[in-house]
C-alpha cells in the first residue's frame, strides 16, 4: 500500500519540489538585485570601486567587442548583398544592416560576449572569495558584502552594457561597408543614405533599453551564482565554483536570448 | 610604452562611449533637437494609401521637410496630413501636393510642386491643391474591365 503510494506520488512530489525550488531561487535572486541596485548609492566609497570595475568590464571588452562588430558587420554585408542583389535591391542593403544591427544582433552578441569576457570572471572572482571564507570575514568586519562586491559591479554593468552596444553598432555599419560597398560594389550614396533614413528614435531607444536589461540580467545571474556557490548540493570548494561559473554562464545566455524575445515584441 | 592609468582609461572610455551614444542617437535615431527650423502646413487628401509619419516631403526630387502628423477629419470626410517644412523653402498657396510612391513597391512620401501664382503660405495654412495617391489596384481594375 505504502509502496503504492509513494509509485503514485513520487513524479509529483519531484515536480513540486523542482517547482518551488525554482521559485525560490528565482526569488532570491530578485532580492538580489533590488540589494544590489539600492547599494549602488550608498557612499562616495563607492565611486573608486565602481571606477575599478567600469575599467573590467567596460575599458578591458572595447578590443574584443570591436573585433566581433567588425566581423559581424563584416559578414553582414556580405551575406545581404548577395541575398538582396538577386533581387537588384542592393540598395537597400544599409535598411537590412541598420535594421537588423541596431535593432536585435548589436544589443543580443554584446552581451553575450561580455557574458563570456566579465560575466564569468565575476562568478569566478566572488565564488572564490567564498569558498576561501573571504565574505565571511567581511562580514565579521563590518562591510556588507553586497555593498562591497556586487553594486560596483552592478553600476558598472549598467554604464558598460549601453556603451559597448554603442560601439558595437558603429563598428558593425562600418564593417557592412567595408564589404558591401567597398568590396562588392554596392552604392555608397545609397547605403548610408539607407542607413540614416530606415532608423527612427524607437529603434536606437530600444537598442539601448534592450542592452540595460541585459546588464541588469548578467550581472545578477554571475553575481548571484558566485555568492552562493557555497549552497550547490553536491559540490563544494573548486569543483563548485566551476559548476557555479558554467551555470552563471549558460543561465545568462539562456536568460539573454529569452528576454531579447520579450523585449522584442514589448518594444516594437 | 605608454600605460594610461586607470581612472584615465575609464573617463576616456565613458567619455567617447557618450559622444558615441549621442551620435547614434541624433545621426541615426533622427532626433530633432532644433524643430525651429520648421514651420507647420496643411493638407487634405481624399486617400493617402498608407503614408506614414515622417515620411519625407520632396520638392523636385530634394528633400524639404516631413510628415508630422496624419489624421481623420470626419466632418470634411478626409485625411488630414501635417507637414514640417524648411523655413527657407518658400510655398505659395496654389502649391499641388501629392502622394507618391519612391518605384513600385517603395515608401510613399510627399511630393509639393511650389505654385507661383498665388500668396506666400503663413505657418499653419492648408494647402486646398492635394491630389490623392494613385491606387494601382484600381487603374489595373479599370484596364481590365474596359473603364478606360
Amino acid at each position: 500500500m505504502a509502496e503504492k503510494a509513494r509509485g503514485t506520488f513520487f513524479p509529483m512530489m519531484l515536480l513540486c519540489t523542482i517547482c518551488m525550488e525554482t521559485v525560490d531561487e528565482l526569488g532570491k535572486m530578485f532580492i538580489f538585485l533590488l540589494d544590489a541596485l539600492r547599494l549602488m548609492f550608498a557612499g562616495w566609497g563607492q565611486f573608486s570601486k565602481m571606477v575599478r570595475q567600469i575599467y573590467f568590464i567596460g575599458v578591458q571588452s572595447v578590443s574584443v567587442i570591436a573585433l566581433i562588430g567588425l566581423f559581424s558587420g563584416m559578414v553582414m554585408g556580405m551575406q545581404l548583398y548577395f541575398a538582396l542583389s538577386t533581387f537588384g535591391a542592393d540598395g537597400f542593403l544599409g535598411t537590412a544592416v541598420a535594421m537588423s544591427m541596431v535593432r536585435e544582433l548589436a544589443p543580443v552578441l554584446s552581451a553575450i560576449m561580455l557574458t563570456g569576457r566579465a560575466g564569468s570572471a565575476m562568478t569566478a572572482e566572488i565564488g572564490v572569495m567564498r569558498i576561501s571564507e573571504q565574505i565571511d570575514a567581511l562580514t565579521i568586519m563590518d562591510i556588507n558584502p553586497m555593498r562591497y562586491l556586487v553594486a560596483p559591479k552592478m553600476a558598472a554593468c549598467l554604464l558598460s552594457f549601453p556603451i559597448l552596444t554603442a560601439f558595437f553598432n558603429l563598428i558593425s555599419l562600418w564593417g557592412s561597408w567595408l564589404t558591401g560597398v567597398k568590396l562588392l560594389g554596392a552604392n555608397e550614396g545609397a547605403y548610408w543614405a539607407s542607413v540614416q533614413s530606415s532608423l527612427n528614435w524607437a529603434d536606437v531607444e530600444g537598442g539601448f533599453i534592450k542592452s540595460i536589461i541585459f546588464g541588469v540580467l548578467v550581472c545578477t545571474i554571475c553575481c548571484f551564482e558566485g555568492y552562493y556557490t557555497h549552497t550547490r548540493s553536491g559540490h563544494a570548494g573548486p569543483e563548485g565554483v566551476s559548476q557555479s561559473t558554467t551555470s552563471a554562464v549558460v543561465k545568462s545566455c539562456v536568460a539573454i536570448l529569452a528576454a531579447d524575445y520579450i523585449l522584442t515584441s514589448l518594444l516594437w | 610604452m605608454l600605460k594610461l592609468r586607470k581612472e584615465t582609461a575609464v573617463g576616456l572610455f565613458v567619455l567617447v562611449g557618450l559622444l558615441a551614444i549621442i551620435y547614434m542617437s541624433i545621426k541615426l535615431g533622427n532626433v530633432q533637437l532644433f524643430t525651429d527650423k520648421y514651420y507647420p502646413v496643411r493638407a487634405n487628401f481624399t486617400d493617402i494609401a498608407g503614408l506614414k509619419v515622417n515620411a519625407p516631403v520632396q520638392m523636385y526630387g530634394v528633400s524639404i521637410g516631413f510628415v508630422s502628423d496624419i489624421s481623420l477629419d470626419q466632418e470634411l470626410n478626409v485625411a488630414r496630413v501635417d507637414m514640417m517644412i524648411e523655413k527657407e523653402v518658400k510655398l505659395m498657396d496654389d502649391a499641388i501636393v501629392s502622394v507618391k510612391t519612391s518605384g513600385l513597391i517603395g515608401d510613399k512620401y510627399l511630393k509639393i510642386d511650389p505654385g507661383g501664382l498665388g500668396d506666400p503660405v503663413n505657418p499653419g495654412d492648408t494647402l486646398f491643391d492635394s491630389q490623392p495617391a494613385i491606387d494601382l489596384e484600381d487603374l489595373i481594375s479599370k484596364f481590365a474591365f474596359g473603364k478606360v
